[in-house]
């Protein structure tokens, strides 16, 4: 039997059109919108000023604090203005704006095929190169990796668990990142067990990526302590505590963090991110995007240099198709519906899906039949359909007495519905009163 | 090309289930009871079936209509799914007259009153039986013999229900070995062929419906097994401690409605509790009761009012038993 997580899931169609679809290299665009925020934390302050000329590669923004990140720009070029640009999210935030004038990349980064497998860094060295690589997440948290590989004292860390599950629908990045580029991740992963001092690894792989198991799994043989785990298809198995449930059972106590259990994840799109930091000096500039959609003309997977509005990759893919009736940044079932084609890809854009106009409306709403659907779905153990008459009728206290703050928005339950209920968004309005409450609470003590 | 595109939280894809979809999942389920039944019971059969659908939809409709004045749902199925219920726990010779009143207090008043579909705290089907046990003792306990399809209507020649036989019998001092004469073998309640509802007799049947909403995954296995698991393990008890006077296990479970009620009322959606805890103890509250009621009550059945009964339970233990959290005991393997 494969493994896999034990309580709720639910398994969406699965549409992963462009699996087979070999990473292609878009071309540089005219003009890039950097934002300064593209991970969780601190937006990094901008240090470059309109009209200076920047390099591939060099920084344009600064971390500031810990748990915050470097940007850099993606193009060489100049800059036109720095000024605010709606990202994913639908807000605005502060981007740098760069004509592209060449390719001219910082001499610092090498930028040639070679693989290279000595790890000469140290550990802190790694950890300090992440963080100036800009290096974060790139399962889609985007969280700075550099705070995930420092092991903070009092906790121990004893295995490193990486995550190439991609449970989400259509989505395909990792599947080719592991099938093409499968050794530098390899190396990634062992990167990251050096700045972590653990010897044991494991990737955890969802079975409808046979061949990038098999891949990967062959290629282990001849690195120390890394294995590959084939998981049983089950929507949210993507997420960190769900991973760990999976592979080493072990449960992440409400509120806490994988360290908790003394185990870090780190995915891998990340661990290519590492290995390119690492060995080739090169910064978070680039990744691959999956571009799909069931009326698309030429849907792929392409490797997109951070900052490139969502129209070029669409255009590449063979343009915006007539029924097109809702854009989504990452999976159908998390990912964000986007309002603009200008919206720039970003470290952690995954995916662009465009769904036809038939399955961008949601059915009509009727009474709930109180079939328990949802709550055999839910990954937490929660009673969505309880939370979402709680936060309905305002009775925050009890949404809160009922571990709403536990849900972490998989959207499982408004899936499963039969009623189409829009149970996760009732979710969110009373998740985000009972943080505001608690903040409260905090402020008065 | 309009411009306009959809912007909206996630999840932006839904699985294909529908309340209809689970509506008529039961239907379906129900259906190999129905044809066992018009086999056994004949056209009577059909009479009262399409007599307890035809009103409920009907009630429902002129409710929706003229009280609520809000938008028909009758087509959502649940409606039918009542009827169809409702004319399986009755004789097939019941007049039309008294299931058009059962079909009008298990929509208007288990139902309707309530709201609709959703917020009925108990199962509607099982309000209209019975009151309409209490109102009709006569018409309700006349059961006829199945006789295939020339069994007649209102004019069937009737006869008592195994566990009727049983309980009259054990009061007028018999034992039971003098009354495995009287009763049909288990093969014979196995297929369904003894006196009783239109819907509970042939066990099989009921029991392939059950083997096609586990596969639907329109019901989970918890409420049927824990019913028939913990009226199992009451019996044994029982019967193991004077097989003079009680009844072994596997009568009780083939007798009556044990089946029928727990594959199809028991587990009624918005009757029953909402997490596998909850459920199982729910379950077993009604195996129990009815073995309580069967043994002790003075009705020879019990499963109705076991169910009712537990149905008063259900919001209690929602609100008391909570599904396992993720995360709330440490467990590091």
């Amino acid at each position: 039997m494969l493994r896999t997580f034990p309580v709720g899931g639910v398994h969406p169609q699965e549409n992963k059109i462009t699996a087979v679809s070999p990473v292609q290299v878009l071309p540089v665009p005219s003009s890039v919108a950097i934002p300064l925020s593209q991970h969780i934390g601190t937006p990094a302050a901008v240090i470059v000023n309109k009209g200076d000329k920047v390099k591939t590669g060099q920084k344009i923004a600064e971390s500031r604090g810990f748990v915050s990140s470097n940007i850099h720009s993606s193009v060489s070029g100049k800059i036109n203005r720095i000024d605010s640009v709606i990202d994913t999210t639908g807000y605005k935030q502060t981007a740098v704006f760069i004509d592209t004038e060449g390719d001219e990349w910082m001499e610092t980064i090498d930028r040639s095929d070679e693989i290279v497998t000595d790890i000469k860094l140290t550990s802190e060295e790694i950890i300090k190169r992440c963080l100036e690589s800009g290096i974060v997440g790139l399962g889609g948290a985007t969280f700075p990796s550099h705070v995930k590989l420092t092991v903070p004292a009092g906790k121990k860390c004893d295995v490193l668990i990486i995550n190439g599950v991609e449970c989400e629908p259509y989505l395909t990045s990792d599947h080719r990142l592991m099938l093409e580029r499968g050794e530098e991740v390899l190396i990634g992963v062992s990167i990251i067990m050096k700045a972590l001092k653990v010897n044991r690894a494991m990737i955890g792989i969802e079975n409808n990526k046979k061949d990038a198991a098999g891949h990967l799994a062959k290629l282990a043989g001849a690195f120390n302590g890394i294995s590959v785990h084939e998981l049983k298809v089950k929507y949210p198995q993507g997420a960190e505590k769900q991973l760990i449930k999976a592979l080493i059972n072990r449960e992440v106590p409400s509120g806490k963090l994988p360290l908790d259990v003394n185990c870090v994840v780190h995915n891998v799109g990340t661990a290519f991110a590492v290995y390119e930091a690492v060995q080739k000096n090169k910064p978070l500039i680039e990744r691959v995007v999956t571009i799909t959609g069931k009326s698309l003309s030429n849907p792929g997977n392409f490797l997109v240099r951070t900052g490139t509005p969502v129209i070029r990759l669409i255009e590449a893919a063979g343009g915006l198709p007539e029924d097109t009736g809702k854009i989504i940044s990452g999976g159908p079932m998390m990912g964000k519906a986007l309002s603009s084609l200008d919206v720039p890809i970003v470290k952690g854009t995954s995916g662009i899906i465009l769904l036809p106009r038939d399955e961008s409306v949601r059915s009509e709403i009727k009474a709930c039949i109180r079939c328990a659907k949802c709550v055999s779905a839910c990954p937490l153990g929660l009673e969505p359909f309880l939370l979402m008459t709680l936060s309905e009728k305002g009775l925050f206290e009890r949404a809160e007495h009922e571990r709403i703050t536990d849900c972490m928005e998989c959207g499982s339950c408004s899936f499963t519905c039969p009623a189409g209920r829009p149970l996760l968004d009732y979710i969110r309005l009373g998740k985000s009163n009972v943080i505001k409450m608690a903040r409260e609470r905090l402020v008065k003590q | 090309m309009s411009n306009l595109i959809n912007v909206s939280p996630s999840p932006h894809t839904y699985g294909k289930e529908t309340t209809r979809k689970l509506m008529f999942g039961v239907v379906i389920a129900l259906l190999p009871a129905l044809f066992t039944s018009i086999f056994y019971f004949g056209y009577s059969a059909i009479i009262v079936t399409s007599a307890s659908v035809i009103s409920c939809l009907l009630f429902e409709y002129l409710i929706q209509r003229f009280i609520f004045k809000k938008p028909i749902s009758i087509t959502d199925g649940s409606a039918l799914v009542t009827g169809l219920l409702l004319a399986f726990n009755v004789p097939s010779n019941l007049p039309v007259f008294i299931i058009i009143i059962g079909s009008f207090v298990s929509i208007a008043i288990a139902k309707m009153t309530f709201g609709g579909l959703g917020n009925n705290p108990f199962n509607p089907a099982l309000v209209g039986r019975v009151f309409m046990l209490i109102s009709f003792p006569v018409q309700m306990t006349s059961w006829p013999v199945p006789a295939g399809f020339g069994t007649g209507y209102t004019d069937a020649v009737t006869g008592a229900t195994p566990l009727a036989i049983i309980k009259e019998g054990l009061k007028n001092g018999e034992s039971i070995s003098q009354l495995v004469t009287q009763i049909p073998t288990p093969a014979q309640m196995f297929l369904g062929d003894m006196g009783g509802s239109v819907g509970e007799v042939a066990a099989v049947a009921l029991l392939i419906g059950f083997i096609y909403m586990l596969v639907r995954k329109i019901i989970t296995w918890h409420i049927p097994v824990s019913v028939a698991g913990s009226l199992v393990i009451f019996t044994t008890i029982l019967w193991l401690i004077n097989p003079e006077k009680n009844a072994d296990p596997l009568f009780h479970l083939l007798a009556g409605g044990v089946l029928l009620g727990a594959i199809f009322m028991a587990t009624d959606y918005v009757t029953s509790p909402m997490n596998p805890k909850a459920m199982i103890i729910y379950g077993c509250g009604i195996g129990i009761l009815t073995v309580v009621i069967r043994i002790w009550g003075a009705y020879p059945e019990g499963v109705s009012f076991a169910i009712l009964i537990m149905n008063a339970f259900v919001p209690l233990m929602n609100a008391y038993l909570k599904p396992k959290r993720f995360g709330e005991e440490v467990k590091n393997g």
